[in-house]
């Protein structure tokens, strides 16, 4: 199978920055109101597309943060000082300003009531974002389904959305933060990159086959998959989204 | 491990571009191996155009370079595609 194909049906559009609202000292969350936004699931990305004055444009996938059930649509970007796009949407960008994406794309990497559990989601640092989602739409729902997230971050200040998911955690979801940097005084929480024996502490454990999310950068995204194989998870389970080798 | 190595729902708004519908959930087989895989789960690359390989065997599934208003692709690498 071979051939051209014209491009068509998923549009551009323009969305209104509502409010740019800042996460950590490098993420900040964008809250858009996109007219005719045709809703989304737990899981689904953007596409957000810059246009510079001379014509260059560059295009990059963000992840949904928000519910399904917002009323607006929210997207949280981490700044990657070599970035060709984040820099402007973390620094540049303000409420009034407008922002052309596409979206929703993407079904692949996406959580619903109807799929059940139990879930364990993994990320790494901004690879929290649509695991947030997934958890926010879990919340938004009322669902007891049993949700385990195993987040690492660098240092406790570098935590997303770290009071909101504090604020969400118990009745059968479960928030466990490992610290690869530095870790505050007194800490008792792990302090290394994920593992394997991590992983099987924080369970659930491949004989409760979790449908299982890991995102977060190419390194971490492998080693954990790589890690979860080990212990026995299929993998045809195992969903990934790797966004490179630091962030897209 | 590639660390530039992304996944196909990376790709997914291209995929919908090209396809006009959404693709990450699809099966498409390897011409290669024979396995099977939801487009969302192969390993993509990308350069001037986009790759994406099978995640079992690393045969090169499909290549889609944009040109303005247009994509070629080239799909020899996948024996069906559902």
């Amino acid at each position: 199978m071979e051939g051209t194909a014209l491009l068509g049906r998923l549009n551009w559009q323009l969305a209104d920055v509502l409010d740019v609202t800042p996460e950590t000292d490098r993420v900040k969350t964008l809250v858009l109101d996109v007219p005719g936004w045709p809703g989304h699931r737990a899981g689904q990305h953007v596409d957000v597309r810059l246009t510079a004055e001379d014509g260059y444009q560059a295009e990059r996938s963000y992840s949904i943060a928000s519910a399904p059930n917002g009323k607006h649509l929210e997207l949280t970007v981490e700044c990657l000082d070599d970035g060709e796009v984040s820099p402007y949407l973390t620094d540049e960008l303000h409420a009034g300003d407008k922002l052309e994406l596409r979206g929703p794309v993407g079904g692949y990497f996406v959580w619903e009531p109807p799929v059940g559990g139990p879930v364990l989601l993994v990320g790494g640092g901004s690879g929290v974002v649509p695991l947030m989602a997934i958890i926010r739409e879990r919340a938004a729902t009322d669902s007891d389904v049993d949700m385990r997230l195993l987040l690492s971050s660098r240092t406790w200040d570098d935590v997303i959305y770290r009071e909101e998911l504090e604020r969400l955690k118990g009745g059968g979801l479960t928030v466990t933060h490992t610290l690869t940097r530095a870790h505050p005084e007194g800490w008792s929480g792990y302090a290394r990159r994920i593992d394997g024996e991590m992983l099987a502490e924080v369970g659930p454990g491949p004989g409760d086959r979790p449908h299982v999310y890991v995102c977060g950068p190419t390194p971490l995204v492998e080693a954990v998959a790589t890690a979860l194989v080990a212990l026995g998870h299929e993998p045809s389970r195992i969903k990934t989204e790797r966004f490179g080798p630091t962030g897209g | 491990m590639d660390a530039l190595m992304l996944d196909g729902n990376a790709v997914a708004g291209l995929l919908q571009e090209v396809f006009e519908t959404e693709m990450t959930t699809a099966t498409g087989t390897c011409a290669f191996c024979g396995s099977s895989m939801q487009l969302g789960a192969v390993h993509v690359f990308r350069s001037a155009g986009v790759v994406l390989r099978c995640p079992t065997c690393g045969n090169v599934l499909a290549k889609i370079v944009k040109r303005e208003a247009e994509a070629c692709v080239d799909l020899t690498g996948l024996r069906a595609l559902a």
